[in-house]
């Protein structure tokens, strides 16, 4: 049991480093696609990650759910082999393929060894052009989806995301769950999960790593031979998403003895001028884990919660800062006071030059263990990508974070952090809490 | 293939471990044995110490107290404040957190490995020193009666699966939740805690897993300066627990709430754990799992009653031969929802006994095995996952010896052991089963 659960923190920044002359190379295929490379000989096998930038945020209107339900239909038949037989053939490869949706991306999580890459792949791209989406797997899948959904309406965390996010993006695809509704995932059809592959899945959006036993003739080669056969383009990217809430507090009545509550406000771009100082300032706040502000006063000096956390959340369509709590029915309002109050002691007041230098020191020291497994490598290269980085990125990275100052701290913690803007959505049966308005 | 994540069952195959070379052993002469696994593609070492004591060493009536002295260890010491260990760690840019099973309490830091020093002597600091407070223990109990409403009174899955523990060990404390029972929790007090600490959290109890860009030659050095002084607990108590009495007859359990959307039908049966020279039935019951349940796709179940016939949207068998004493397997059927869960278990019986009659595809089995022997090659990707086998396995009863037979045990399993495992493991006398859903008026309306 795991004493200190982060609850539901999203990787917001994909950084790189060159723990140990990790060595970053672009390589550009005979037939145009690029990728970064890191080579890695010490294991026979390699580690590929494809993203497709849009995600489920490509979902057509009144279609929600689709492209998650095509993302999961993927491997479930290609070419002239049906869902067992696909699954066979790559258990006999020893291959492994994940296929995963989010808000942004698509995204492929392939580990295939270096005895039968050519197999390996070969049987990926089957998967990649030629997906059957039988009727029956469709079928199938839904009912899964369906199952899910489900149990989410129940899950105390799951309707306070769902409400704070349909709150906070209206509209826009980031304001429902890429799942989509029990309605919407019923009146799926085959032909919309096709609509939904090829919206997706093209090359105008594509983004890969590789990290391991393969050079980068070798990639090259794969990737034209992979990925060449999509077509060029796909469906429009969506547009910017536009902030919709207040400041106040939200209760979704839910019998259950502890609540959940989601809060936060608008954020800010991963291109910001002040995204390093956020960082740091966030930090401090809420993401430093036992050293963080909240969790000394919400957790260690008042035995409020488990855990708290905050969070920015740069996605590529709008920006938020968010955080999460969960403490007793008869607790919550008072757990929200003490988050409250560090909202605004830190924005009147930023961090002391004790807390910048231990925030520095640990996001410093901290960077080199990320490079742990060709895997994470492979999506942190891919991350890297996606966020327009330059690819020596890594070696001036510390630099940035060190170079902040109190100054940075204070100024983007007055413009970022506003207390009476803060939107607490709660789930439970929250004692002396109302919701506004 | 979607992930049902509401699940979260013990995973079905347990990997087999490292190539040996990599793996180096010492034992300190207060009883500490370590574990040294080499990983030198990045300058990161994670520092790992297991205690053989966990939820099921407790005595009775102070359920949780192995997991309340893990939250209480992170409080202060003769030489550091409160919360200090953890500000030292961050502020070298690592990470450490800490978990509690059955079987064992686990401590651990990842972090630069030039920083190794540093960690153990926090790590042997607090191995003895620990002061606490009234104050921390009152703010600590109710930090951890709030990871218990997070984790099991928020979640109607988690209660149910702690009422069928509770009824499939009738008397070996594996019945008793790790967090505790909340009336019990209530009432942890100082001396609880001081009592187990006092006793367990001892070098003769504890093993060091280093894993990184090491040298075994320094860690072992680095073992003795910090570890080496400390004493012994010289009447450390033998482990044995209470043992299960013969199981003689099924139990069964409705669990209802209005908080379950996916009814499903859960069965566990009693069943041997992995013994140290002696893991051939467990290796056969390990892969009867991945056959049976593994995969949606091609198991047995899966291909039954989620793919020919679609009476389930999930199906799974679960097994973990990585306890003490005796562990469990599980089977789950999750139906379609135009199936009622006496039909859908009745369904899943069929298929199981259809299963035993008819016998093990072979091209299955190979494609099982295929995938065992990839994994050697797979799992030196990910270097603290190594670690926590091994120190799971030592803590468990295993030695390193059986940890590395395991991948040849697994090999050698044939089509008629898995036959013969199946016989012994689904015996009802020895099974609890479960049907989770929503009340009953619910149901009919």
């Amino acid at each position: 049991m795991i004493r200190f659960l982060l609850t539901a923190v999203v990787a917001v920044l994909t950084l790189t480093t060159t723990a140990r002359a990790i060595e970053i190379q672009e390589v550009t295929s005979p037939g145009g696609i690029k990728a970064w490379l890191v080579e890695e000989r010490s294991i026979p096998f390699t580690a590929l990650e494809i993203r497709f930038k849009g995600g489920a945020s490509l979902d057509r209107d009144g279609k929600r759910g689709a492209i998650n339900l095509m993302t999961g239909l993927i491997e479930e038949g290609a070419g002239d082999l049906d869902s067992t037989a696909f699954a066979a053939a790559r258990e006999a490869l020893a291959a492994s393929y994940g296929f995963d949706v989010y808000d942004d991306a698509l995204s492929i999580s392939a580990q295939f060894l270096t005895e039968n890459r050519d197999e390996a792949l070969a049987l990926l791209k089957l998967a990649l052009i030629e997906p059957r989406f039988d009727k029956d797997a469709v079928e199938r899948v839904k009912g899964q989806i369906v199952s899910i959904i489900g149990s989410n309406q129940k899950d105390p965390s799951e309707i306070a995301r769902q409400a704070a996010m349909g709150m906070t993006w209206g509209d826009h695809p980031y304001g429902s769950d890429k799942d989509g509704t029990i309605e919407s995932v019923s009146a799926l059809t085959r032909d919309d999960v096709l609509v939904a592959y090829k919206d997706v899945l093209a090359r105008d959006r594509l983004y890969v790593g590789a990290v391991g036993d393969i050079g980068a003739e070798e990639l090259g080669v794969l990737l034209d031979d992979l990925l060449g056969g999509l077509p060029e383009t796909g469906a429009p990217m969506p547009q910017q998403a536009t902030y919709l809430t207040e400041g106040g507090v939200t209760v979704v009545p839910f019998d259950t003895p502890q609540s959940v509550a989601i809060f936060g406000h608008e954020g800010i771009g991963r291109d910001d001028p002040d995204f390093f100082a956020a960082y740091v300032m966030n930090q401090v706040l809420g993401a430093g884990g036992f050293g963080s502000r909240l969790m000394e006063e919400v957790r260690e000096k008042r035995g409020l919660t488990y855990g708290v956390s905050t969070y920015l959340l740069p996605k590529d369509y709008g920006y938020l800062f968010l955080g999460q709590v969960a403490s007793s029915n008869d607790r919550v309002a008072q757990a929200i006071d003490v988050i409250r109050d560090e909202w605004s002691k830190l924005a009147a007041e930023g961090v002391t030059p004790e807390e910048l230098e231990d925030a520095k020191k640990y996001l410093t020291g901290a960077y080199p263990l990320r490079f742990d497994g060709n895997a994470r490598i492979a999506g942190i290269l891919v991350g890297m990508q996606m966020d327009a980085l330059p690819i020596d990125y890594a070696d001036t990275r510390n630099d940035k974070i060190n170079a902040i100052t109190l100054d940075d701290i204070k100024r983007v913690a007055e413009r970022l952090l506003r207390p009476d803007d803060l939107h607490f959505v709660v789930v439970g049966q929250p004692e002396g809490l109302e919701s506004t308005n | 293939m979607l992930r049902l994540t509401l699940f979260a069952l013990t995973a079905a195959f347990s990997f087999p471990a490292a190539a040996a070379e990599n793996v180096t052993t010492f034992k300190l002469e207060n009883g500490m044995e370590a574990v040294v696994i080499e990983d030198h593609r990045a300058p990161v070492v994670v520092h790992m110490l297991w205690y053989k004591a966990g939820a099921a060493d407790e005595k009775p009536g102070v359920s949780g107290i192995a997991h309340f002295l893990e939250h209480l260890l992170f409080k202060a010491t003769d030489n550091m404040e409160a919360g200090e260990f953890s500000a030292v760690v961050e502020a070298n840019g690592g990470s450490d957190n800490a978990f509690t099973s059955w079987d064992y309490t686990g401590y651990f830091q990842r972090v630069a490995a030039d920083r190794l020093d540093l960690m153990m002597q926090m790590e042997a600091d607090r191995m003895r020193n620990i002061r606490l407070t009234e104050e921390d223990i009152v703010t600590e109990r109710d930090v951890i009666l709030e990871e218990r409403s997070q984790r099991t009174d928020s979640d109607p899955g988690a209660l149910f699966g702690e009422q069928r523990r509770a009824a499939q060990y009738m008397n070996h404390p594996y019945g008793v939740p790790i967090i505790g029972w909340r009336h019990e929790m209530e009432q942890l007090d100082r001396e609880d805690a001081l009592d187990f600490y006092r006793t367990f959290y001892a070098p003769n109890a504890a093993v060091l897993v280093v894993a990184g860009d090491v040298d075994p030659a320094e860690v072992e050095v680095l073992a003795n300066k910090y570890y080496g002084p400390i004493e012994p607990t010289v009447d450390l108590p033998e482990r044995v627990r209470p043992q299960e009495p013969p199981q003689l007859a099924e139990r069964r359990i409705t669990f209802e709430d209005p908080r379950v959307s996916q009814p499903y039908v859960i069965r566990s049966y009693l069943a041997p754990e992995r013994d140290a020279g002696d893991q051939e039935t467990a290796a056969a019951l390990t892969i009867l799992a991945d056959i049976l349940g593994g995969s949606s796709a091609t198991s047995v179940l899966g291909k039954a009653l989620q793919l020919t016939e679609q009476k389930a949207v999930y199906t799974s068998a679960f097994y973990s031969g990585m306890n003490f004493d005796d562990t469990t397997f599980g089977v789950l059927i999750v139906p379609t929802p135009d199936l009622s869960l006496e039909q859908a278990e009745a369904e899943m019986d069929a298929v199981i006994a259809q299963f035993i009659e008819d016998g093990v595809d072979p091209d299955q089995l190979e494609r099982v095995k295929t995938q065992i022997r990839a994994s050697s090659i797979y799992e030196n990707d990910n270097v603290s996952g190594l670690a926590r086998r091994y120190g799971a396995a030592l803590t468990s009863g295993l030695t390193v010896e059986d940890v590395q037979a395991w991948p040849s045990i697994l090999e050698a399993v044939t089509e008629d052991d898995i036959i013969a495992a199946a016989k012994l493991v689904f015996n009802r006398d020895k099974a609890v089963t479960g049907w989770f859903q929503k009340p009953s008026e619910e149901v009919t309306q």
